[in-house]
Parts: C-alpha cells; structure tokens; sequence
C-alpha cells in the first residue's frame, strides 16, 4: 500500500481541452487503484470545446471513496499542463502547503490571440508560483514533446516529471506497467520515451 | 488495455459512473440497450457499443429516446432483458410511452437509466427528472458511489422482473462523468429463449383505471422490498444531534463535510436506496430519534417532500422536528451542489470552525490571479462550418433588413445564440424545437408579423423531432426558411452516428435515410451548398427568405473534428504579409476580432494577421472575408 502524505491527498491537474488532461488522471488514477487506494476523479465538464479551461480533480485515499469535487482551498498538488491554468487552479483551491508542476508553453485564449487582452510575462507567473506554493517545479513539457513529434505527449512528459519530484509515493515499475495498459500497443513506445524524457527534463522553481 | 467486458469477478477497476452502469447492465445478461446521444448519459451506450460483438448484445443509437424505450421494451415484452439510457430532455421524449408502459407492465426485465444534468452544464435546461418516477408511480433508484452505480443496474433487473414493471436507475453528472473504484461481479448470460405470449396482451384500454390498479398493488410489494434494500444505509451515532437524509450524489459531499468538520459523532447519515417509493418504515424509526433533519439531494426538494409527506401523516407521533433543506432555504434550490456548501452549512449548524486559508496569502493571491489570469471564453472549432454558416445568415439578414430572426434548438450549433454566432440565434429550447416555432411564426403574418423566419437544426436532431415540425409547416403553409446544419456527425455529444451516414454505431452498412429525399417526399424545395462558400450561402439563403412557403437549404460540410479524425491535409491558407494593412484597413479586424476563427492569429508585434498552421484546418472561409485579399489560399 502505497505512503500518502494527506489523507485524502488531492490532486488537481489543469490545462486546456485537448491538451490529455483527462489521460493523465486517469493513468495516475488508475496507478493507485492498482496499489490498493480508493481513488476518485472528478472531471471539469461540460460545453468542453477546444480553447476552454479544463481540470481534473483526482483524489486519492487509503480509506475511502471521496467525492468527486475538490473543497476550496483543499488541493495538495496541481500539476499543470499550461502556465496561466495553474494559477486560475490556485486561485480556487490553493494553500501555502500546496506543491505545483507547471509546464511552462502558454496556450494563448481566444482574448489574447484577436489581441483584445494580453498574456501575463511567464516571469510574473513564476512569482505568483514562488508566493503562493510550498514548492514549485516547472517543466518544458510541450517542447519536450514536439522534440519527439507530438504536442500531445506533453500530458505524459508530465506524469515523468511528477514521478521525478517525489511529492506523491510512485514506484516506476509498476507505473510504466500502468502506463502500458493503459496506451494503444502502437503507442506505448513513443510515450514511455515522452515519460522518461519528463523525468530528465524536470526544472526546480524553488 | 482494461476491458469492461472482462470476465474477472473480483477486480477493481477505475470506472466512470457511466462505465459502471454499462458494466452493471452486462453483469445483468441484457439482450438489447438503446439509447439516443444526450451528455450526461451517452457514454452508457458508448461503453456498451464497444463490448457489444464480444458479449453477444444488441446495442445501437436509435433515432430517439422514445424510439429507444420502445426497442429497449420490446425486449422486455417477450421475456428478455431490455436496457435504455438517456439524459433528462431525452426522459421528456420518453414519457409518453412510459406513462403507458407502467401500466401495461412487461414480463421480462426493463431498466432505464437517466442521467440528470444539475445545473445544465451541457443542457438547455435544469430538471429533476425523479418526478417522472412519481408521475408514472415507478421505481426509482439512486446510485450515490461508483460500485452502487454497477450493482444497483442489477438490483433494478431483479426488481424489473420481480414486478413486472420497468425501473429507472437515476444518476447526476457528477456520478455519471466521475470515476472512482468499482470491483467487478460475475457476468450473467441470458439463456431465455424470447416468446410473444398472445395470450397476455400489453393493452391497457378499455379499462386503463384496472390497470391503475394492478400498478398500485405492484408498487405495494415494491415498498416491501425497498425497505429491506441493502443499499440503504445508516452512519453516525444512535441519537443524532443532526440527521442527515440524502440519496444519490448528495451523500458524496455529506461524508465529505462530516469528515472535514470531524463530526462523525453529532451527525447521522441515512443514505436511502430509492427516492419513490421511499423506504417509510426505515425513515420513520431514523426521523424518531432525531431533532433536526437536513436533506441534501442534487435537483429538487424531492427526497425532501417525500420525507415531508411520511412526517405530516405521523407528526401526532414524531412531535415537532426542525427540517432544514431546500424548500427552506438552507440550500440553494437551484444549480448543482457541491463539498463547499455543505461543508459551511454543517460548520453552521454544528458551530464547528471550519479551516480557512490564512487572510494574507487568500488575499494576495486572488489579486495576483485576477491580475494575471485571462478568460478562455468558448469558441466553435478552427474551421467549424458553423461559423461559416452563422457568418452567411448574419449577411443575408443584414443585406435583407426586414429585422429577420432565427429559432433554434440545441447541438454545438446552439453556441449561435452567444458570442461564438454573433448572437444570430434567437430561441432554443427542445431537440427540433426550432423548426416547430419557426413553423408557427411562419403562419402570423396575417396578424402582422412581417419579419422573414429562418429555423436553424442539425442533422442529427432534424431525424430525432423536426420532420413532424416540417410536415406540419407543409400542410398549413407556413413561410419560412429550415437550414439544415449538415455536419455528418452527432458532433457535440461524442461523434455517434445518426439516420443519413449509412452505418451503425457497431460499424455496420445500413441503408442511409437521406434528408433531402425526406424533405423532397413532404414537398419543400431543397437546395444543398456549401457553408465554406460565404458568397454562394448568404445569396442562397436571401433569395429563399423573399419567397413564401417553407423551403429547406441543407448546409453541407463535415464536422472539423471528424476531418481531423479522418487525417487532414496540412494547411494551404497563409496570409500575405504584404497585403495585410492591419488596423489602417478599416475593417474592423474582420479576420481575428470578429471573426475569430482560433486558426488566426493576431501578431501584435508587427500589426498583422497571421495563420496558425497548428490550428488552421485550410477551409479557406477566411480568405472571403478579407476587405484587402490578404489571405490567401496556396490552391487558388
């Protein structure tokens, strides 16, 4: 059985639709079903086209089911695919004990692409990160990924990334085995590369 | 990868409500599941299609809920086991027949899962569909975690076929499109071989009130079994300070804030199996120990006035007793509920402190965040045909001005009615809806309404409800102008297939129904273009809407997403950096602020529009609607 910091240890992982939000949590999710955890996921949801907001609450416990939302101020790890994402996340459910992994590549809304608003400067960002987190990382997951052909690995450089930190109790073996079930045979290979990649490429913040 | 048709009795998997319920429905042996696309449900057939050669099943989308129930019924009819799933608007479509189903019965087993949609995250409404059970005097079971959402699919068949009668199993979208442990049971094997007994017709006339009859002694056993349900459940101390009663959803943010406030030993949970009938003698026993009662339910007071009713008929007993809910105020009767206001309703009640965020670091951060945080607001697909589509009717209403309108209903295209459209949509409300509306203002001008009637529906909802609309329109004569947003996909709820695509949901070739011959056979001229060609669209649609009678322009190009699906060919659209004169052009910035496709970008560094080759799907729309010619299209 698998060492939780918290019980139950929440975990929410943001980024924009289409970025695999939803695979991450569920190969992490899964990970700790396998290790005996009650697990349970919420997903944000809804009119969930391209170009929105999109987080997954996953919440892992050694006793019992949780629900599948997150009380405010109550997440102990974001993991982020998108810079602007964290913060939004951390706004709603952050607290000065929280941990962040934050990949660093904008995705820039719909605002700033017509030029009607800006994106904040990545440096600002990371200080709001310093300010409000017990320790933050950050990663160059998207160009890690398109390093190995796809903007989609991004999600899974991620998952390497979060094993690297030691914030949760992962034991690789057993997650790549999770990891593996949980791909398409002819995608297993490219993505264990993007996980391994993830765990190199893993910057501290602080 | 996991499998949900995997035969391991015992293992644990990670699956979603709704996965949980198609594992239930296969554990139960169904023969035939029917279902019409509708979020929060649709992954219950999703699940269902993809395990359906494996285990032998008839699984399929039908036209709509109706339809599906009836399949799902018939089933049931001949001693098989039958299996529907639908959202709440889709429960609405069904209810005709149910209310007559419930009193003809059915001999073999019949469970219907509805999945409602608090708050109307991806709906057009927000309803309690559980008064359907009350309506139509049937049970109803409440799944309130992942592994009941499994187990009581099969409990709902045995008490199916126990009674006689169908049985709805009721989920929320937080139980439908969340995912927790579920640990697997056997799979059962229908061995029935299915017979039509003439001998015991499903008819309820001459005398339906007799029928009514063998219905209320039906739902008297019902309550018998109900009260001993397993899956009713009682927590806390034997006297509590605070009695808790929920059913499904709910009880996942009442232990949450039990556990958050450490009130194990002040509150009592009682978790009722079923929400009609409701278990009255277990409710009774709980309400007799109790002061104070608080009712958490996702929807309406149904639970709430349930309990009401068995209080007021035992109140000489029971005494006065404080009842906190939403009748009362104490929760918000309308919107989803969530942790957070349970959690401060108990901190309330209890006078516990709940754990806050130091003031300082709450502080700062939301003013870092509401300084540095930009809004993602929603936006139809780069090269959605939709845009095009709403671009065209924008021009041809403003090019016509005689203040047309456009009615509506629901589908990706219902973003129309915001900023996404232009706010070209006007009304929307059930599937088909806006061909009915339009058809009736497409009758008023004799008492004066002069402005032209465009309806706007999609393909897959012009088979579920407009054809009744259109034929109606027809025979009364009415004018006005049904686009057909043609997109060859049930885009919005996961790409399920519908009448026109020429296959099934299983991958099988099956003739094709096509909508024009449809429209052709009720006698409206048809016309078929191009939405990606803005010109030739917007003339079209003008020249109908000066004509009277109802004409139909079906408005062809398939969904980006499919194409993206099927492999695009990468992008032949650039803009010509030369020729874009940015702000100097007087446009308006046609390109990215109004028509803001997310394939174009504007480069504020040097004054530009440019193309997004990531997101760009090369439809060329743009390339028309540029003042300068500045975008162009390598083919061209």
């Amino acid at each position: 059985m698998m060492e939780l910091r918290k019980d139950p240890f929440n975990v929410v992982i943001a980024g924009v639709g289409g970025q695999g939000n939803v695979l991450a949590s569920l190969i992490l999710g899964r990970y700790f079903v396998g290790r005996g955890g009650k697990v349970t996921i919420g997903e944000t949801y809804g009119v969930s086209q391209r170009g929105g907001s999109v987080m997954s609450h996953l919440r892992v416990s050694r006793k019992k089911q949780f629900a599948p939302i997150i009380p405010k101020g109550d997440a102990d790890l974001v993991i982020a695919l998108e810079p602007v994402e964290a913060l939004r996340v951390l706004d709603d459910f952050g607290n000065p004990d929280i941990d962040l992994i934050v990949n660093m590549r904008p995705v820039y809304p719909m605002a700033v692409l017509s030029g009607e608003c800006v994106y904040p400067p990545l440096e600002d960002i990371k200080d709001a990160f310093r300010l409000y987190s017990r320790h933050f990382w950050t990663i160059n997951a998207t160009a890690i990924a398109l390093e190995l052909g796809k903007a989609i690995l991004a999600n899974i450089v991620m998952l390497g990334a979060v094993l690297e930190t030691r914030v949760l109790d992962i034991q690789e073996a057993f997650f790549v085995e999770t990891l593996k079930e949980s791909l398409p045979k002819t995608s297993i290979e490219i993505n264990l590369r993007a996980f391994h990649d993830g765990r190199k490429g893993l910057l501290s913040g602080k | 990868m996991n499998r949900l048709s995997e035969d391991n009795t015992g293992k644990t998997l990670l699956l979603m409500g709704n996965e949980a319920i198609a594992r239930g429905v296969i554990e139960s042996g169904a023969s035939v599941c029917a279902g019409y696309p509708g979020n929060p449900s649709s992954d219950i057939i999703d699940a269902l299609v993809k395990e359906s050669s494996e285990l032998g099943i008839h699984v399929e989308w039908f036209v709509n809920e109706k339809v599906a129930l009836e399949v799902a019924a018939s089933a049931a009819m001949v001693g098989l086991r039958g299996f529907a799933a639908m959202k709440q608007n889709g429960l609405n479509v069904a209810s005709d027949f149910l209310l007559n189903l419930n009193l003809s019965g059915i001999r073999g087993g019949l469970v219907l899962a509805v999945c409602d949609d608090p708050s109307g995250i991806s709906s057009t409404n927000e309803q309690d569909s559980r008064l359907f059970a009350r309506m139509g005097e049937l049970p109803l079971l409440e799944p309130s975690d992942f592994q009941e959402a499994k187990d009581m699919v099969k409990e709902a068949f045995d008490l199916s076929e126990t009674l006689g009668l169908p049985v709805i199993v009721h989920s929320v979208t937080r139980l439908s499109h969340a995912r927790g442990n579920v640990s697997l049971g056997s799979i059962r094997k229908s061995d029935k071989t299915p017979y039509f007994d003439r001998s015991k017709p499903f008819i309820n006339v001459p005398a339906p009130a007799r029928a009514h009859l063998r219905l209320k002694e039906k739902m008297v056993r019902c309550l018998e079994i109900i009260e001993k349900s397993p899956f009713n459940s009682y927590t806390g101390p034997e006297r509590p300070e605070l009695l808790i009663i929920t059913a499904g959803a709910g009880r996942f943010y009442c232990e949450e804030a039990i556990h958050n406030l450490a009130a194990e030993n002040r509150v009592g949970l009682l978790n009722v199996a079923s929400t009609f009938p409701l278990p009255r003698d277990l409710i009774l026993k709980r309400l007799a120990l109790a002061s104070t009662v608080l009712f958490v339910e996702e929807g309406g007071p149904f639970l709430e006035e349930g309990v009401k009713e068995i209080y007021a008929d035992h109140v000489s007993d029971l005494g006065v007793l404080k009842l906190l809910g939403k009748s009362t105020g104490e929760l918000p009767s309308t919107g989803e509920l969530n942790p957070d206001l349970i959690i401060d309703l108990l901190s309330q009640q209890l006078g516990i402190q709940r754990k806050k965020r130091p003031g300082e670091y709450q502080q700062g951060l939301s003013r870092a965040a509401s300084n540095l945080v930009p809004a993602r607001d929603l936006a139809f697909c780069a090269g959605c045909p939709h845009r095009a589509t709403y671009w065209a009717i924008k021009k041809a209403l403003a090019l016509d001005g005689r203040d047309g309108f456009v009615c509506g209903d629901i589908g990706c295209y219902g973003m129309g009615s915001g900023p996404a459209g232009w706010s070209q949509m006007d009304t929307m409300q059930a599937m088909g809806s806006g061909t009915g509306v339009a058809s009736g203002m497409g009758l008023l001008d004799s008492f004066g309404l002069k402005q032209p009637v465009i309806a706007v529906c999609g393909d897959s909802t012009f088979y579920h409800a407009a054809i009744p609309a259109l034929i109606n329109a027809r025979q009364h004569e009415s004018s006005f102008l049904l686009l057909i947003l043609d997109n060859s996909a049930t885009a919005m709820t996961g790409f399920q297939p519908h009448p026109g695509l020429g296959k099934t949901a299983t991958g099988k070739t099956a003739p094709a129904v096509g909508l024009e011959d449809l429209c052709r056979a009720i006698g409206c001229p048809v016309e078929t273009v191009d939405p990606y060609d803005i010109g030739k669209t917007t003339q079209s649609i003008l020249g109908n809407l000066e004509s009277p009678g109802v004409k139909v322009l079906v408005l062809k190009q398939t969904c980006a997403l499919v194409r993206a699906k099927q492999g695009l060919p990468p992008s032949k659209v650039k803009v010509d950096q030369k020729k874009c004169i940015g702000d100097s052009c007087g446009c308006s910035r046609f390109c990215t602020r109004v028509f803001k496709c997310p394939g174009l970008i504007w480069d504020a560094g040097t004054g530009t529009a440019r193309i997004d080759e990531a997101m760009c799907t090369g439809c060329g729309v743009c390339v028309q609607i540029c003042p300068e010619r500045a975008i162009v299209s390598e083919e061209a």
